[in-house]
């Protein structure tokens, strides 16, 4: 199976805490002691993950979450 | 000098775009049809009332207003009457930057979704022990009996202080968020009411800490100086004033909503797996608050003049229903899957307790539907709603079971 090279990144600047994100796909996302959002690691999302991350990037009221690359097929 | 709250006795709105009032009748019974014909006709609604105020209805002016904390000041959130000088300060809702961040931070923490989790199971009882005061009854008035009494109960029990306070807050926010629109009196007897409780609260913890938000604000510190009294008697009255009417509002309205749809109802029981995408549908579709800026100085919002001195009402329940933001805006749709909605605020002001309400609804949604499935309106009562600033059912008389 080739890899994902889908990226998932929450941008500091915009992210104000809403938890979307982390709701709809909490594999991906993780907060910090305030409640804010980023990538878990290095924002690769996994093969089967592809719909949770495009619901995150909808959902979030600030327009934070970006998301680039698409699946190698 | 009760009547003097009445709004029945202001003079009637002639021309929603040039003459709006957000006390109006009107207004209370229906907002939604107001401002979707000002978003058709004149997106940026005025009125001289109220010393001059905007009202817009784009969702995306909303928008740009929120994050132009340069030119919209916080430093007061609520279209009264009259403009007392800074009313009653509630750090970090009435802060702008660069103060607001080091303020908010202080707060945030013990708002966390991981922190709110913990405060789950307790909420679950207080739905159950306020369901078992009434369910033999065949009917309540599931706001004066049920939604009224479940962020009272969580965040007093947050707070540190004792859930039988509870009346006492009802009516405070009334008096601040309600009555005192028009009455400045009254406004600030409550005020000063609540700056005492918290004063006398905090005392109590003087060398005696306990695990709760009121010792938390009170022994913040911020920028590596002890936090001073007033902010910390602010911030406990925001975290009173912020966090009860509003869930109330929203469990309210979301019951409404079941009521009137038995169909939606049925869904979520037999399909529970839906109930996060209907609790933020109904955030958006009913979202309870609207908050309000300043104009500090001059400046165009798309094409849209704001004059410095004026008051604008910022309606995150209009930008909710703007259909060039929503599709179907006008419909509640309980599997609606792409609904980045505003009812928490956009831009640095989002709702602190948003995890909390979104908890509190979820679990009084799921209690009630578990053990009181079947309900609809009482077609006896009338149902009524508030008014002001935060809108949701005050009277909500329902029926048990199927007719």
């Amino acid at each position: 199976m080739p890899e994902s090279t889908r990226k998932i990144h929450v941008n500091p600047d915009k992210c104000q805490g809403h938890n979307r994100c982390k709701a709809l796909a909490p594999e991906l996302f993780e907060l910090d002691e305030f409640g804010n959002a980023r990538e878990v690691g290095d924002g690769t999302v996994p093969r089967g993950l592809e719909k949770k991350a495009a619901l995150a990037r909808a959902n979030c009221p600030e327009f934070a979450v970006e998301l680039a690359g698409e699946d190698r097929r | 000098m009760t009547d003097a709250h009445s709004t029945s006795s202001r003079p009637p709105v002639r021309d929603w775009a040039n003459d709006w009032d957000h006390l109006d009748p009107r207004w209370q019974a229906d907002p939604y049809a107001i401002w979707d014909e000002l978003r058709a006709s004149c997106p940026v609604a005025h009125t001289d009332r109220f010393l001059g105020a905007y009202l817009p209805t784009r969702y995306a002016d909303v928008k740009a207003i929120a994050y132009d904390t340069a030119h919209f000041s916080s430093r007061r959130v609520i279209v009264r009457e009259h403009r007392p000088e800074q009313a009653s300060p509630a750090p970090p809702i009435t802060s702008d930057p660069p103060r607001h961040k080091a303020l908010k931070q202080v707060l945030l923490p013990p708002f966390t979704p991981d922190e709110i989790a913990r405060i789950e199971p307790k909420a679950r009882r207080i739905c159950n022990q306020l369901i078992d005061d009434f369910i033999a009854d065949g009917g309540c008035d599931a706001a004066q009996r049920y939604s009224r009494h479940i962020p009272v109960r969580v965040i007093a029990a947050m707070l540190g202080v004792p859930e039988e306070d509870g009346d006492l807050y009802i009516r405070w926010i009334h008096e601040i968020l309600e009555l005192g629109i028009t009455d400045d009196d009254l406004l600030w007897k409550a005020v000063g009411e609540m700056t005492a409780y918290f004063s006398a609260e905090i005392d109590k913890r003087r060398g005696a800490p306990r695990y709760d938000l009121i010792t938390r604000v009170m022994e913040a510190r911020i920028d590596g100086e002890p936090i001073r009294d007033d902010l910390a008697l602010g911030m406990l009255r925001l975290l009173l004033i912020a966090g009860i009417d509003t869930t109330w509002s929203a469990i309210g309205a979301s019951l409404w909503h079941l009521a009137r749809t038995p169909s939606d109802a049925q869904r979520l029981i037999t399909e529970p797996e839906l109930m996060p995408t209907a609790i933020e549908e109904f955030l958006r579709a009913y979202a309870p608050v609207t908050m309000a800026r300043e104009v500090m100085e001059d400046t165009e919002v798309n094409g849209c003049p704001f004059k410095a001195g004026q008051m604008v009402l910022l309606s995150f329940p209009a930008a909710n229903r703007d259909p060039a933001m929503f599709a179907r805006a006008d419909e509640v749709l309980i599997d609606r899957k792409i609904n980045p909605h505003a009812a928490f605020g956009l831009g640095i002001h989002r709702c602190v307790g948003s995890n909390l309400a979104r908890m509190e609804m979820t679990v009084a949604i799921e209690e009630w539907l578990r053990r009181i499935p079947e309900f609809r309106p009482d077609p006896g009562l009338p149902i009524t709603w508030s008014e002001g600033t935060v809108r949701g059912p005050r009277s909500l008389p329902l029926i048990f079971a199927a007719a």
